[in-house]
């Protein structure tokens, strides 16, 4: 990554090795200085507009949680009648709360207008800002502050939502999804996505190593264990034509998913004090399912 | 200039349209609905240069705007009750943000029960949003305070958005003739919207909608407090300025045959019309009596209040609200504005017309004559009082 002129300035509040801070770079790099940026409350939110400071060197608004996408419409509406909509990007940028859960209405709807605006959701899986409490990104077994194991729990018991399809369904011009280990095929699709003829969305799974509980300097391996493992394949989809589906990063041999989960302290409660093996078990025929349907 | 039959919907529409916006975002609900319908098809004929947002709800519709203003151009959106309601977060963001959009509103009442009839509860729970709040008795008024609006909301010295408001029904869905200005008298007297300082251009980039620590978020409360009392003088220099231009008078309130009342009642919104006519009524029959009605409700105009009530023994708050657990929302102000006066009038609340009850002559009359009884016993053992209700639900 190029040091000088990061559109994202250092000297953010964001957590030592934070996924999201890395997915906003990379984001900001591929789309450039004339790139308008629309954040919802959460962890970028807060840690980067904090007054009378602010770490984005392109234009940035916030307005609440729930609608980014909304208030991304109004921008796209507003740059059209002031004659200026060429040439400038809008991306919203949002996490997996205020993409999956609560701001999925006014997603729904930015898509279905067709609003020229790419949305990356930055996934780090749970509720990170308020302290990681479990959302609907929350993969199976997960532990958080919410989906606690116990006695009568394993942690999260419901699959992760599957939000890329979910935006596909729309119909629009373009869905994916990314990771930041991945950067080239990540910065590839921000430009694919830009250059899209109306609303696209990706899907980026931005590690974090606060709520998964791994080490700082391990937020790219686990991103890059996410796809060789399987559980975070890389996609991409045009106009919502999910049949074809193209897988767009490979991993030569799958990993088993017990490497991904090994490493990271939220599933931590499935190797002791006793190993559930059941459970991994079960994840990794989940994952299988899924990469057999995907070819991989 | 133009005479047009427009109801208070249609009035409002209209008056936004002679206002430019390039960016309406609209939910439609009853009973604003025709509001969207009317600026759509202004749109859509090319009577207007705007692009109409069609949103999912009230929440971004809202957020639609804020989003639109603070890119750089004017904005407008319309709802009532429970579409308010649904925008409350965001009205308290676009006030924070000072980005001065201009809202129409249905007055309707607020579920449960849910009923589509009049009443002020929606734009009362409003109150403290930062929104600045102007209610119309007619339709005319309404088509003249929205254009007023804009030219208070984006004055430099205010930069606040507000909202105009038409009682459900009794205005939104009446036909009046109502003079419609021509678009170069408008033109003339609201020029085109220039950002002060939100705007969202790559070449000049600034970050809205920051995040404000304990070191300076009373800062910002206070800023948009001193550009509330700043929106009292720019409201009275553009109601001046209005009355040059287009002949009619506005006031952030209006006293209607006060001299020598004794007894004087305050009222918002269209029961306005009845009041008045029942106050000639009984000014014919030899009774002191007056009425103020509030057309700026915040900023809430004390001292004018003050002054107009000042010889009054008795002042009258009708309000058609109330906030439970106390009294209605207009009373608690009148009564606030007058605490510190060393001779101030008794008060009295009346809660009237909630949910689309009519608000009737004879009920001003009970409350003009409850009114000369608190009057004749010097007290007020009652000081909050609803008028035509039967009793609890069984």
């Amino acid at each position: 990554m190029k040091e000088e002129k990061q559109l994202l300035a250092p000297g953010h509040r964001m957590c030592a090795g934070c996924g999201v801070a890395l997915s906003a770079r990379l984001c900001l790099e591929a789309a450039g200085e004339k790139t308008i940026v629309v954040v919802p409350t959460g962890c970028m939110e807060v840690t980067t507009s904090q007054y009378p400071e602010t770490a984005w060197r392109v234009p940035f608004i916030h307005v609440a949680f729930e609608n980014a996408a909304a208030a991304a419409s109004g921008v796209d509406a507003a740059l059209k009648m002031m004659g200026k909509r060429e040439g400038v990007n809008i991306v919203a940028m949002g996490g997996d709360g205020g993409t999956f859960d609560i701001g999925l209405q006014a997603l729904s709807g930015m898509f279905e207008r067709g609003h020229r605006v790419t949305y990356v959701c930055n996934d780090n899986e749970a509720y990170m800002n308020t302290g990681i409490q479990r959302s609907s990104a929350t993969p199976y077994a997960a532990w958080t502050t919410t989906s606690p194991p116990g006695k009568k729990s394993i942690g999260e018991f419901r699959e992760k939502k599957p939000i890329g399809y979910i935006a596909a369904a729309h119909g629009i011009p373009y869905v994916a999804t990314a990771t930041i280990a991945y950067f080239a095929d990540y910065q590839k699709k921000v430009k694919k996505a830009l250059s899209a003829d109306g609303p696209a969305f990706i899907h980026v799974l931005t590690p974090c190593p606060v709520g998964w509980r791994f080490p700082p300097d391990r937020t790219v391996e686990v991103s890059r264990l996410a796809v060789q493992t399987g559980v975070f394949p890389l996609w991409e989809v045009r106009d919502g034509d999910i049949e074809n589906l193209r897988i767009t990063v490979k991993p030569p041999e799958r990993k088993p998913v017990e490497e991904y989960l090994a490493v990271q302290g939220r599933f931590s409660h499935l190797f002791k004090p006793e190993k559930q093996q059941d459970v991994i078990d079960r994840i990794q025929k989940m994952v299988d399912e899924k990469c057999e349907r995907y070819g991989i | 200039m133009a005479k047009m039959i427009l109801e208070g919907n249609q009035a409002l529409a209209v008056g936004a349209k002679l206002c430019r916006p390039k960016v309406i975002a609209s939910y439609p609900i009853t009973p604003s609905t025709h509001i969207p319908e009317m600026l759509s098809e202004f749109v859509a004929n090319g009577e207007l240069d705007a692009d109409f947002i069609n949103v999912e709800s009230e929440h971004s519709a809202i957020s639609a705007c804020i989003g639109a203003q603070a890119t750089g151009v004017r904005t407008f959106t319309a709802t009532a009750s429970q579409g308010l309601a649904l925008m409350h977060e965001i009205l308290y963001v676009a006030s924070g943000m000072r980005l001065p959009i201009v809202m129409g509103v249905a007055n309707r009442s607020l579920s449960a029960p849910i009923n589509i009839w009049c009443d002020h509860s929606d734009t009362m729970a409003e109150r403290d949003s930062g929104w600045m709040q102007f209610y119309s008795e007619n339709n005319q008024e309404a088509l003249d305070l929205v254009i007023q609006a804009y030219r208070i909301a984006e004055d430099e010295r205010v930069l606040l958005p507000a909202m105009v408001t038409i009682d459900a029904y009794t205005l939104t869905h009446t036909f009046e003739p109502v003079d419609v200005p021509s678009q170069k008298e408008v033109d003339e007297f609201l020029p085109p919207y220039k950002p002060v300082y939100a705007i969202l251009d790559p070449e000049r980039p600034i970050t809205q909608g920051s995040f404000g620590t304990p070191e300076y978020f009373m800062e910002f409360k206070y800023s948009q407090q001193k550009a509330m009392e700043r929106a009292k003088e720019v409201i009275d220099e553009v109601f001046r300025e209005f009355e040059e231009k287009f002949g009619r008078k506005y006031g952030k309130i209006e006293p209607y045959r006060t001299e020598g009342a004794d007894v004087i009642l305050v009222t918002l919104g269209s029961m306005s019309g009845t009041g008045k006519e029942v106050v000639d009524q009984l000014r014919e029959e030899g009774a002191k009596v007056g009425l103020i009605k509030v057309t700026v409700f915040r900023p809430f105009p004390a001292e004018e209040l003050r002054e107009a009530v000042r010889r009054a023994k008795v002042v009258a708050v009708i309000d058609r609200d109330i906030s439970l657990g106390f009294s209605g929302a207009v009373f608690a102000n009148v009564s606030a504005s007058l605490i510190n006066e060393e001779k101030r009038p008794l008060l009295a609340n009346f809660i009237v017309g909630l949910g689309g009850r009519d608000v009737r002559p004879e009920d001003f009359r009970e409350i003009v004559d409850k009114s000369f009884r608190i009057l004749e016993a010097g007290r007020v053992e009652k000081p909050v009082e609803w008028i035509n209700v039967s009793g609890e639900v069984p």
